[in-house]
């Protein structure tokens, strides 16, 4: 062949001219390309770049749609067009000439056809219908290399409608005798699964047959289905465990044909994707794991040559062996791998154990000890990835102790960095640390991170500094430091300052001030005043200023000062700022009107939301009569919309259907059924909301920050308007009766069967648990606890208190690991007891349902108040008026609750329904209309069925029953719920009244909130207790609670957006009640 | 985990052949490459001693395994919110897209096993095989990677498809 030096570019021009050798002379027949290339290369600006690609594009345009253009020279053009776009030139003219090539060419001409189709276009182009033939062709064709790229191209795009058109002959060719015509058709089928899962659904058995093929390389390409496939559903793969590992104990032990070696390492792929899959399969399994461990045992000792292919396998195998059910001895290897791994002088090893030991740091925090030296080293790595995986690895160990070093560590990183997107990450990580370990490092956070953090970083620390720790002193201290700070900061440069961090700034000055004894509020109002006249401040960033120089403005020598202002902006063109601008104005001019709108917070008295927004209780029944449309939840009003579209284009059209509303106004005598969900307060509030947004303080009521801006005043309005109207409209001796009934079922012991309170008591904590219907009830496991080992944050202890010490040399970084580890398995210890009891309490718990339903119904807390009507007709069958959808359903008796008129309105069966158990109420003279109510409108049980509930048109108004929020204990461990805290993302934090005083005060009020919502109390310690609660199988809610100034501060935490919010809510409730 | 995009590129940062396995619009391509060359190449300068360089376009082209490079820096970069493999032959770049769960020591020496399989293809491959021979690569490579997953390394096996091409070409 073609020697070196005449492989040059100088030699080019003789090079191409030279004739096609297929195989060898590799410049054949691309002259033109060869022209191409030698262009690019040869070019020094973009323009000129341009410029050539532009006239090549119109040349290959004009042959391409010459009707004398063979074959060959198309696949010549093809290959061109094909760079041409890989420089970013589009030549979207080629594609249809790309189909024509593959369905006209012969074997290499077809096949460049078939490439360019997958290159240029993307799954969903309209164009690769027009390729749907050309491969069923190909299909069929009795040419191997015809069938293998049709083959290649359809397990590379392929339209998901047309699926079924091919889908016979490729499971045909899954017994074709050639083994690549086998594995490209399991590819193929692959590729359906990726795209369309339940067209393949029929042929798993064949998956079976290809992952038994005899040759390996059928085998192979079968494992990406099965991982894909136990990724999904691990359960359902657990037989094939031991097949996984007999494959792997093959290849490990070198019996695969040696072609498929690599650098001597037997398929070393083939080994990490087996790796990966007994992971999975391993995970929260003991007996799966137990199959792997000599497997797994034997790839470490196999590993042992020195190459890079085999750290990779490696790698996969510690993450495995961390991963799946723990065996010491193997810890104990793969730790050592790690610590090899680590300690490397090749950068590309350390980096791969320093990510090994951020995933194993998780599962055990004592491996970040023994290598703390080196990972102290790495922080200082001139390379900037090893820096930033160790980071990476110390955001994992953070505790109370580390926390300001690790903390230093990121924001020194985040100075020199310039990447947005490792900003955007590790601020986001800074501020997860400083909620967690309250410090003073937001400032810095705000200044570096800058206007890319995520919103709310910044509403979750003004949040952190509003509601303050655990001693008035500190909480004074850190919001001097930030007003101190702050004022220094403007005195500056605050030009420089992101909008966020202005936003912030002007809230703390405006609600933090006056702390600062000495400082003038004038000094203040100048600075604040001199950001409103900056340039680059924005019209967001105003609005926040104006409200805080509303809060500070007092009257006196800095009445000028504002009023200028207000001037200026009562005629901004912004109608936020303009409405601003008119609150500064009247507000600095009334100071009684303002001493009643503006309360100060000194920090004494924490301020009691009103979140069900009793005060507007008046107005809404007003509206009410006067004929105004009750509230419904955004979710009902959308569904509402969705089904009458015709109608929400009308202009004025009503988003509910007139038969709603005309019902509330007809039935009138009975303010019950006036007030069925009926959220207009909720209407309205959310209007003031809107505009609250921006405005803090301004509602009268205290902000109540949360993660997604206002969303728990939101929820809490939601609520009001769902539970708490009707209770405040029902007439006196209705409410009382319901209240009654409602506060004594708990403790009552209503059927002479249950006279024992304790086992009650159990039985109702395991009341949740019947998450299928009774007769599974028994079935079905309760989860095991590792199901919750999910990955922790670093290992901290949730009960310990928030407040940091302060060390600050890098050895005390790591020291903290051991001991958090230590004091969590103790609390593990005293806390099994309560595990032991749950079978017991399972038994107690189904006998309950199977034979005594009406007391269950009673142990829940939701009976019906019954009307006292006595024109009520007592012999009705209630059963035969339940609604069809709901009357196969497993339900408690039925218990009318009120009659109108002739309308029966029966409330309150329990219905169990796939998990969830929750109270139905329904009406109408044929059980006709039915409407549900649920305190929690994430059942998506509940939106289902009442879904179907819209389309009866006797819509009829129902009283609510007073029913209590439909959650079941969870039983966890202490360590478990550590564990969960930390992964939990939604939380909202509220201050509730402690029941009783003294030091039995956090008990009884945590017995009253187990009694009344059926919240498991995990643990009580001194003066802090933590209780767990979930509403379905898979929604947990923690909360922890802690004595404090004379009222319980609750944090509840939960992977659910809003669940925090509206147990919150409950747990006012029944301490309200008690 | 999977790979997100194969790219090869000269020291000039002049892409050299390109593949994605996830959808990236066309006019955001170039932006991409020119950043993920950016990122890779800044750290040229501390890998290849100055004895090593070699020029692509005006000496002899270079076969690409003839000497392999001294690697003091670590061949994975963090771009984005993925990571970036990338491994240097003569003056040619191999990156490599991958999501964080992947394994990147795997993919590092997937790109080798690429590279001697293209070795093996065109005997002593240099990186003017790979410019003329644009379409013949990218058919390796569909061998060797789809939908963003390895589907064979064995190179026999790999390079299969493509000779029966040539065979019949020969008539």
């Amino acid at each position: 062949m073609s020697d070196v030096v005449e492989k040059t570019l100088t030699a080019l021009p003789s090079l191409l001219s030279l004739d096609p050798q297929p195989g060898s002379a590799k410049l054949s027949s691309t002259s033109k390309l060869g022209n191409l290339i030698r262009g690019i290369t040869e070019l020094t600006s973009k323009h000129e770049e341009e410029k050539l690609i532009q006239h090549e594009l119109a040349s290959i345009k004009d042959q391409v749609s010459s009707p004398n253009t063979s074959m060959r020279q198309m696949k010549e053009l093809m290959v061109r067009a094909i760079y041409c776009e890989s420089l970013g030139y589009e030549a979207s003219f080629t594609y249809i000439h790309a189909i024509k090539l593959a369905q006209q060419g012969t074997a290499l001409e077809k096949r460049v056809g078939y490439l360019a189709v997958s290159l240029f276009l993307n799954e969903s182009h309209e164009l690769l219908l027009l390729l749907v033939n050309t491969v069923l062709k190909d299909l069929q064709s009795t040419n191997l290399i015809e069938v293998c790229m049709a083959l290649t191209v359809v397990s590379q795009m392929f339209p998901k409608d047309m699926i079924p058109a091919i889908l016979p002959l490729v499971e045909e060719k899954l017994n074709h005798p050639k083994e690549i015509i086998r594995r490209k058709a399991v590819l193929a089928l692959y590729k359906f699964y990726l795209i369309a899962p339940n067209q393949v659904q029929h042929i798993h058995n064949k998956f079976r047959k290809a992952l038994c093929d005899k040759d390996p390389g059928v085998m192979t390409a079968s494992l990406h289905i099965y991982l894909q496939m136990i990724q999904e559903n691990p359960e359902g793969y657990k037989d094939l465990t031991a097949s996984f590992v007999t494959i792997l104990k093959q290849v490990v032990g070198g019996k695969l044909p040696m072609d498929f070696n690599y650098h001597s390492v037997p398929a070393p792929w083939l080994q990490i994707q087996l790796l990966r899959i007994l992971a999975l399969l391993g995970k929260n399994d003991q007996s799966a794991s137990a199959v792997m461990y000599e497997v797994l045992d034997e790839s470490l000792r196999r590993a042992e040559m020195n190459h890079n292919i085999t750290y990779a396998i490696l790698y996969e195998c510690v993450k495995c062996i961390y991963t799946i059910h723990p065996k010491s001895d193997l810890l104990e290897k793969a730790a050592k791998c790690i610590g090899n791994f680590v300690l490397s002088p090749k950068i590309n090893l350390k980096y791969l154990g320093l990510k090994a030991l951020t995933y194993v740091v998780q599962q055990d925090p004592r491996l970040a000890l023994q290598h703390q030296m080196t990972i102290i080293e790495c922080l200082d790595h001139s390379d900037l990835i090893i820096k930033r995986e160790t980071l990476e690895l110390l955001f994992r160990i953070t505790n109370a102790q580390n926390v300001v070093v690790i903390v230093e560590k990121m924001l020194e990183f985040l100075r020199v960095n310039t990447d947005d997107y490792t900003t955007i990450d590790l601020v986001g990580k800074v501020a997860e640390l400083a909620e967690k370990y309250p410090s003073d490092t937001m400032s810095t956070v705000f200044s570096v991170g800058g206007d890319m953090m995520q919103p709310d970083i910044p509403n979750s620390f003004l949040k952190l500094l509003s509601e303050g720790f655990d001693s008035v002193e500190e909480d004074r201290k850190l919001r001097l430091f930030a007003v101190d700070s702050y004022i220094t900061l403007l005195q500056k440069e605050p030009g420089k300052l992101p909008q966020r961090f202005l936003q912030v700034i002007s809230w703390v000055l405006g609600e933090y001030s006056h702390l600062k004894d000495e400082l003038e509020p004038t000094v203040v109002l100048k600075l604040l005043a001199k950001l409103l006249d900056m340039k680059h401040t924005s019209s967001e960033t105003k609005s926040w200023i104006l409200m805080a120089m509303t809060k500070l403005c007092e009257g006196g020598a800095e009445v000028s000062v504002v009023r200028e202002v207000s001037e200026t902006y009562s005629s901004s063109m912004d109608t936020v700022l303009r409405q601003r601008a008119h609150e500064l104005q009247y507000l600095s001019q009334d100071s009684e009107l303002r001493a009643k709108v503006l309360l100060r917070d000194n920090g004494l008295r924490p301020l009691e939301v009103d979140s069900s927004l009793s005060f507007l209780d008046g107005f809404v029944s007003e509206a009410l009569a006067a004929g105004a449309a009750p509230y419904k939840p955004p979710h009902q009003r959308q569904e509402e919309l969705a089904q009458a579209k015709a109608l929400s284009l009308e202009p004025y059209g009503l988003s509910l259907p007139m038969s709603m509303s005309s019902c509330s106004i007809t039935d009138r005598q009975s303010p019950t059924l006036l007030s069925m969900s009926s959220g207009l307060s909720g209407d309205s509030a959310e209007i003031s909301h809107k505009g609250g947004s921006t405005s803090l303080k301004l509602d009268g009521v205290k902000r109540v920050w949360g993660r997604e801006g206002y969303l728990p005043q939101r929820a809490a309005v939601e609520e009001a308007a769902q539970v708490e109207v009707p209770c405040t409209l029902r007439s006196p001796s209705q409410q009382g009766d319901a209240d009654s009934s409602h506060s004594q079922t708990p403790t009552s012991t209503p059927t002479p069967t249950e006279p024992d309170p304790e086992k009650q008591q159990l039985a109702s904590l395991f009341f949740g648990l019947s998450s299928q219907s009774s007769v599974c009830l028994m079935g079905k496991p309760e989860p095991t606890p590792h199901r919750f080992r999910r990955k922790a944050k670093g290992v901290t202890d949730p009960t310990s208190s928030s407040l940091i010490s302060t060390p600050s040399n890098v050895e005390k970084l790591l020291c903290n690991n051991l001991l958090d580890s230590n004091i969590a398995s103790e609390l593990a210890v005293s806390s099994a007891k309560q595990i032991t009891e749950l079978p017991q309490g399972l038994k107690t718990a189904s006998s309950d349902i199977k034979q005594n339903n009406p007391s269950l119904i009673v142990d829940n807390g939701i009976v019906a108040a019954a009307d006292e009507d006595p024109d009520r007709p007592k012999d009705l069958c209630l059963i035969s008026h339940l609604p069809a959808e709901l009357s196969e359903l497993c339900h408690s008796e039925i218990t009318p609750l009120c009659t109108i008129q002739s309308i029966l309105c029966a409330v309150n069966s329990c219905q169990y329904r796939g998990d969830g158990i929750f109270p139905v109420a329904w009406g109408g003279p044929s059980g006709s209309s039915v409407l549900i109510q649920t305190p929690f409108n994430h059942l998506h049980q509940v939106t289902h069925v009442s879904a179907e509930l819209k389309k009866s048109t006797q819509c009829l108004s129902f009283a609510h029953s007073d029913v209590t929020f439909p959650c079941r204990p969870l039983t966890v461990s202490t360590e478990e719920y550590g564990t969960m805290w930390l992964s939990f993302s939604h939380d909202t934090k509220q201050n509730l009244t402690l029941i009783g005083d003294g030091q039995e005060a956090l008990t009884a009020t945590l017995n009253v909130l187990k009694q009344k919502l059926q919240l498991h109390v995990v643990e009580i310690i001194g003066q802090e207790g933590i209780l767990s609660c979930r509403l379905l199988q898979d929604q947990p809610c923690l909360m922890h609670c802690r004595v404090h100034a004379g009222t319980l501060a609750v944090w509840l935490r939960s992977p659910v957006p809003d669940l925090p919010d509206c147990l919150i809510y409950h747990c006012q409730r029944a301490l309200q009640e008690y | 985990m999977m790979i997100k995009f194969v790219l090869m590129v000269n020291r000039q940062g002049q892409t050299r052949l390109s593949r994605y396995y996830q959808p990236v619009e066309l006019s955001r391509r170039a932006a991409l490459e020119a950043d993920v060359v950016r990122c890779c190449l800044s750290r040229r300068k501390e890998q290849v001693p100055e004895g090593h360089t070699s020029c692509g376009s005006a000496a002899a082209p270079l076969r690409l395994l003839s000497l392999r490079p001294l690697c003091p820096q670590c061949s994975f970069v963090e771009y984005r919110d993925f990571k970036l493999v990338y491994r240097q032959y003569a003056a040619l770049y191999i990156v490599v897209g991958v999501t964080d769960a992947e394994n990147e020591l795997s993919i590092y020496e997937l790109v080798h096993n690429f590279v001697e399989v293209l070795d093996k293809y065109f005997s002593r491959v240099s990186e003017l095989d790979i410019m003329f021979n644009l379409d013949k690569v990218h058919i390796i490579l569909d061998e060797m990677i789809q939908n963003g997953h390895i589907v064979e390394t064995n190179k026999t096996r790999v390079l299969a498809p493509l000779t029966a091409l040539d065979k019949m070409a020969d008539g």
